[in-house]
């Protein structure tokens, strides 16, 4: 129950990580908040030569505006994110989320680019990124580089991340003012990894749903979306058949795995009662019948 | 064995120096090094909230950091929030409703309900149950915890 020895290295700038990154090897560890890192340090499931500690880096965490987006630097800590006036105002569906992050004390260290490089499929922050369409900054030594985040989740706690590579913000395209927007989450304790839960946009065009986006987490190897749902629901009136559909539709493309906590089977159940509840309060929020 | 960093740390506003191996966990720094072993090791990974203490202002798990992150860092650990003559008003609160029995989980407990407080307002029962979901207890069955913040927190309300 502890670690392994191993080098310290407390970086003063993006680049000398990037640098040190790159020496080490793929024997080395970026470490951020550490609230993943350290637990899986402790347990010997990773032993690297080197940690490369970014929290003393400056600059690295902000929240901030842009014309179109909220960009939010990698070492920005959860409990910050949960707490913006920034986010709240333009990306409520993210703050509703980050109240179902962990506990005040693992919000407090926790950092946005520490849970996308961890990539646990029950986190909210990387199914957030994937439902709002988030674009993810990278930097290596050798140079920068975006990716989608639809493009960086590849598997269980895998991305796209190269050996040598940094997150070093995300921006979230703001969603348009009037967006009806629901979260529901299930887990067994509050503060708990989700058994599953939803997250939902949509907007309203001519009384039709439009722009439907639908993010699902905990019933896959990565946080998901359900195209087929999104299109179905599409330029039409959301009411109860079709939720129905939605939920059905929801319910057959998802392949939760079976664990100590639920059976895969109860999984896809809960799936379909939270993407009801969340698309039916989104769409409420959207035809303005709810705050 | 890699090479030992010299580190200065403040806690309970005394400064310390030392120098610790990278892999020191600053639970371990405060219980080995510092002999305050008031903030107590249950799981090490995070889960049952008993070595939470406070750096830099905010409530972080000790098993979670390594000593040499809290160079230069203001620590609080529970023996710095009152004596055993003189209990500060949260402990206090706890041991007029008997908010704990064996007391391992009570430090954890105390560090998590000082950072709570200065952050949310704790206006209902669920709120304290949500703040206190970290913090794992044995014994109580946590009802005389929530009691004792509740009743804290009304005291407080009620002082101008
Ligand atoms: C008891 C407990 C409960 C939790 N519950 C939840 C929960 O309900 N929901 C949830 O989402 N999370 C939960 N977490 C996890 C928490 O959100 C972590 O903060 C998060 O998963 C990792 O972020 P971090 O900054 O702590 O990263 P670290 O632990 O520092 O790092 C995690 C991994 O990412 C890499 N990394 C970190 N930053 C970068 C970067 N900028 N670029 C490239 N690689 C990087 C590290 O090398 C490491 O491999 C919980 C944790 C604990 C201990
Ligand atoms: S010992 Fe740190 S949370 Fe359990
Ligand atoms: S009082 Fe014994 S664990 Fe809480």
């Amino acid at each position: 129950m502890k670690p392994a020895a191993f080098d310290y290295l407390a970086a003063d700038s993006l680049d000398a990580a990037a640098a040190a990154l790159s020496r080490a090897g793929g024997d080395g560890k970026v470490l951020a908040g550490g609230q993943s890192l350290m637990p899986m340090l402790n347990f010997r499931l990773v032993r690297p030569s080197i940690l490369i500690d970014i929290n003393r880096i400056p600059g690295l965490a902000y929240i901030e505006a842009t014309d179109n987006a909220v960009r939010v630097g990698a070492l920005t800590r959860h409990h910050a994110i949960e707490t913006s006036p920034v986010v709240k105002a333009h990306l409520p569906v993210l703050t509703a989320a980050m109240q179902h992050v962990a506990h005040l004390a693992i919000r407090n260290r926790g950092t946005i680019g520490g849970s996308l490089s961890h990539a646990d499929p029950a986190a909210e922050l990387p199914m957030m990124a994937l439902l709002l369409d988030a674009r993810i900054a990278i930097q290596s030594y050798g140079g920068r580089r975006t990716e989608q985040a639809r493009d960086f989740f590849v598997g269980s706690l895998a991305t796209s991340l190269g050996e040598d590579e940094i997150v070093t913000d995300v921006e979230f395209p703001r969603l348009a003012p009037g967006t009806g927007w629901a979260f529901e989450e299930v887990a067994r304790r509050s503060g708990d990894f989700a058994l599953a839960a939803v997250g939902v946009t949509i907007s309203v065009r001519d009384g039709k749903a439009d722009q439907v986006r639908i993010g699902m987490m905990g019933v896959g190897e990565t946080p998901l979306r359900a195209p087929q749902a999104e299109a179905l629901l599409s330029g039409r009136t959301v009411d109860g058949a079709l939720l129905d559909e939605a939920v059905a539709s929801v319910r057959s493309v998802v392949e939760p795995n079976s664990d100590l906590h639920a059976s895969g089977e109860y999984r896809r159940h809960l799936v379909g009662v939270l993407a009801r509840r969340a698309i039916e309060t989104a769409w409420r929020r959207a035809i303005g019948d709810l705050q | 064995m890699s090479a030992g960093k010299t580190i200065r740390v403040t806690v309970n506003s005394v400064i310390y120096e030392r120098t610790v191996e990278p892999r020191l966990l600053l639970s371990d720094f405060l219980r080995q090094e510092l002999a305050l072993t008031g903030t107590h090791v249950g799981c090490e990974h995070g889960v049952c909230g008993a070595c939470t203490i406070i750096v830099n202002g905010d409530s972080v798990r000790a098993c979670l950091m390594l000593a040499v992150q809290a160079d230069g860092a203001t620590v609080e650990t529970v023996e710095g929030l009152g004596s055993i003559h003189k209990l500060n008003p949260l402990q206090k609160a706890f041991q007029e409703q008997h908010a704990l029995q064996c007391g391992f989980c009570t430090p954890g407990m105390l560090m998590t309900v000082t950072d709570l407080l200065r952050k949310y307002p704790l206006a209902t029962d669920e709120d304290i149950r949500e703040g206190l979901s970290g913090n794992l207890c044995r014994c109580t069955g946590y009802e005389h915890i929530v009691r004792a913040v509740r009743t804290l927190v009304r005291q407080t309300e009620g002082t101008p």
